[in-house]
């Protein structure tokens, strides 16, 4: 699919226009979804490990990988993407990592969350900042 | 000429971002080498010809280092979908003759070191041709087929095929005797402005090159990775195509796809790159 | 079925037993998000991949859901166990009830 600059610009600036109604709808809905995938449980941190570019060149492919030894499930959300989901990875007995690498959309500058749920029924959690640029004269 | 101007351009941005660490990063010391085995040459002494540059660089060494990775592996590289396409129809037969590419030209493997002389003079033609016109007059004379599209995505599948089995080779096109001529009238265009920003292919890509537009890190404009896929439109992208988006973004009307100005600017941009390795099919952001 | 989709994968043609090894998997898919519009400015409707598996002699490696936030050519890598000789399977799910699967065999050393 093509997604040029000025697409991604009425995407992103639509996210803002939301965000400017009201307390970062798009967060809360992120928050919800975790709860959802959680149950609301707490989560822990240091349990799994998310690598992301610091400042992605184009927000069209990201690479992002995580390592979460131990998980059975892995869910991923961008908190700042008009719809957050991004994708839920579970894992069998033949995967001995627990690590997957893949590639995402973002409509800006936003968190990249990823959370575990691992083999005793907790879970963990990972969050990055990832900086998405605009390209030079658009060309 | 270059120093100066590239020097007062950096402090006025070092200025205004507040000495932000990025304002100016000159191209960085990766090596490229795709696959664990084809060794890339991403920067080396300019051609004779050029006399305000020392120093050629391909855009891949001013790439981030993850938009550099997916270039590595043609496994990672979303341009070798496209690639693969095309290793398809190069044995498909099309138009009245019956013919496929590999009914003349057999293996893919026998067009190593084509890519790197084009564009180049035709003596039968009597102009110089870049890649796709060759395709194209394959296809229309000797096929019996129709022409595709100067930057359609089956031209652009077909010339990054061609471009991949003359990966690590190093550009060499001719610009001396019949191609002279049109290879000077390249660079008249490459240091002509145009557009109500008044923009030479120079101004961005020989005085300002390794500096930041914006949030970009401005390249040579080296075209030696073409077709490259962008991570933008995530598709391949024609040098042509490319140019046209460039002399756009000056606010210019454009020159056509394959018409005879970007022929010769194809031809003087690509003995610019002289000395640099075949990359393409690259990515690119 | 959509037009133009063709998976790739890369699996090592052999193992040792009990080795873990990388596998990567590419399909050529648009993935319209469903957010975008065309130039008559209606929304142009999601069309994705929404589910990828990979089981190894049918018993489950990893099974990924998909949404429009993966990237257009959906990629994945990720590590599997050899326990023995055999074959990794991989099925690609289109949200347009297409099925894609392609089949990868394994030799143990």
């Amino acid at each position: 699919m093509e997604l040029t600059r000025r697409r991604m610009l009425a995407i992103s600036s639509g996210a803002i226009t939301m965000a400017g109604l009201g307390a970062f709808p798009a967060f809360a809905a992120v928050e919800e979804e975790i709860a959802e995938f959680t149950g609301g449980a707490d989560m822990g941190e240091g349990g799994i490990t998310l690598t992301t570019p610091e400042i992605a060149e184009n927000g069209n492919t990201v690479p992002v990988e995580f390592e979460a030894p131990g998980a059975v499930e892995v869910a991923l959300w961008a908190d700042g993407n008009p719809t957050p989901a991004v994708a839920t990875f579970k894992f069998g007995k033949l995967n001995p990592t627990r690590s997957a690498a893949t590639r995402i959309r973002l409509a800006g500058t936003q968190n990249v969350v990823a959370v575990a749920k691992m083999e005793d029924g907790s879970y963990q959690m990972a969050k990055a900042a990832i900086k998405v640029t605009i390209g030079g004269c658009g060309g | 000429m270059k120093q100066p101007i590239k020097l007062k351009g950096c402090i006025a941005i070092l200025a205004a971002a507040g000495f932000a660490a990025v304002a100016h990063a000159d191209p960085d010391e990766d090596q490229l080498t795709v696959n664990g085995e084809i060794e890339m040459v991403t920067e080396v002494d300019a051609p004779a010809h050029m006399e305000n540059l020392d120093t050629i660089y391909s855009g891949w060494r001013f790439r981030s280092d993850e938009t550099q990775a997916f270039q590595m592996d043609d496994f990672d590289n979303p341009a070798m979908i496209f690639v693969e396409a095309a290793a398809e129809t190069w044995d498909i037969a099309d138009g009245f003759e019956g013919k496929s590419c590999s009914s003349c030209h057999n293996d893919i493997e026998s067009m190593a070191g084509v890519r790197a002389v084009y564009p180049k003079w035709s003596e039968t033609a009597g102009e110089v041709r870049t890649l796709e016109h060759q395709i194209n007059d394959c296809r229309e004379n000797r096929m019996g087929a129709e022409k595709w599209k100067y930057t359609g995505g089956d031209m652009a599948a077909m010339v990054g095929l061609i471009s991949s089995v003359s990966r690590g080779l190093p550009i060499n096109v001719a610009i001396d005797g019949p191609a002279q001529e049109t290879w000077e009238k390249g660079k008249e265009i490459y240091y002509t402005r145009y557009g109500q920003l008044e923009l030479s292919c120079a101004n961005c890509h020989e005085d300002s090159y390794g500096m930041m537009i914006r949030a970009d890190h401005l390249s040579q404009g080296q075209i030696n990775g073409f077709p490259t896929y962008r991570l933008k439109n995530t598709k391949l992208n024609s040098v042509h195509a490319r140019f046209k988006g460039c002399v756009r973004d000056t606010r210019a009307h454009t020159f056509k796809p394959g018409g005879p100005e970007f022929i010769a600017l194809e031809l003087y941009v690509a003995s610019r790159a002289n000395g640099l390795s075949v990359e393409g099919p690259s990515v690119r952001n | 079925m959509a037009s133009g989709v063709k998976p790739r994968v890369k699996v090592p043609k052999s193992a040792a037993a009990g080795d873990t090894i990388t596998i990567k998997t590419l399909i050529s898919h648009k993935m319209e998000s469903g957010q975008r519009k065309d130039d008559d400015g209606n929304l142009i409707p999601r069309s994705i991949i929404n589910r990828f598996t990979c089981e190894f002699n049918g018993e489950m490696v990893i099974d990924v859901t998909l949404e429009p936030a993966i990237s257009t050519n959906p990629y994945f890598q990720f590590d599997a166990l050899v326990p023995e000789a055999g074959e990794f399977k991989f099925t690609w799910y289109d949200d347009d009830g297409s099925v894609y699967d392609t089949a990868k065999k394994i030799a143990v050393s």
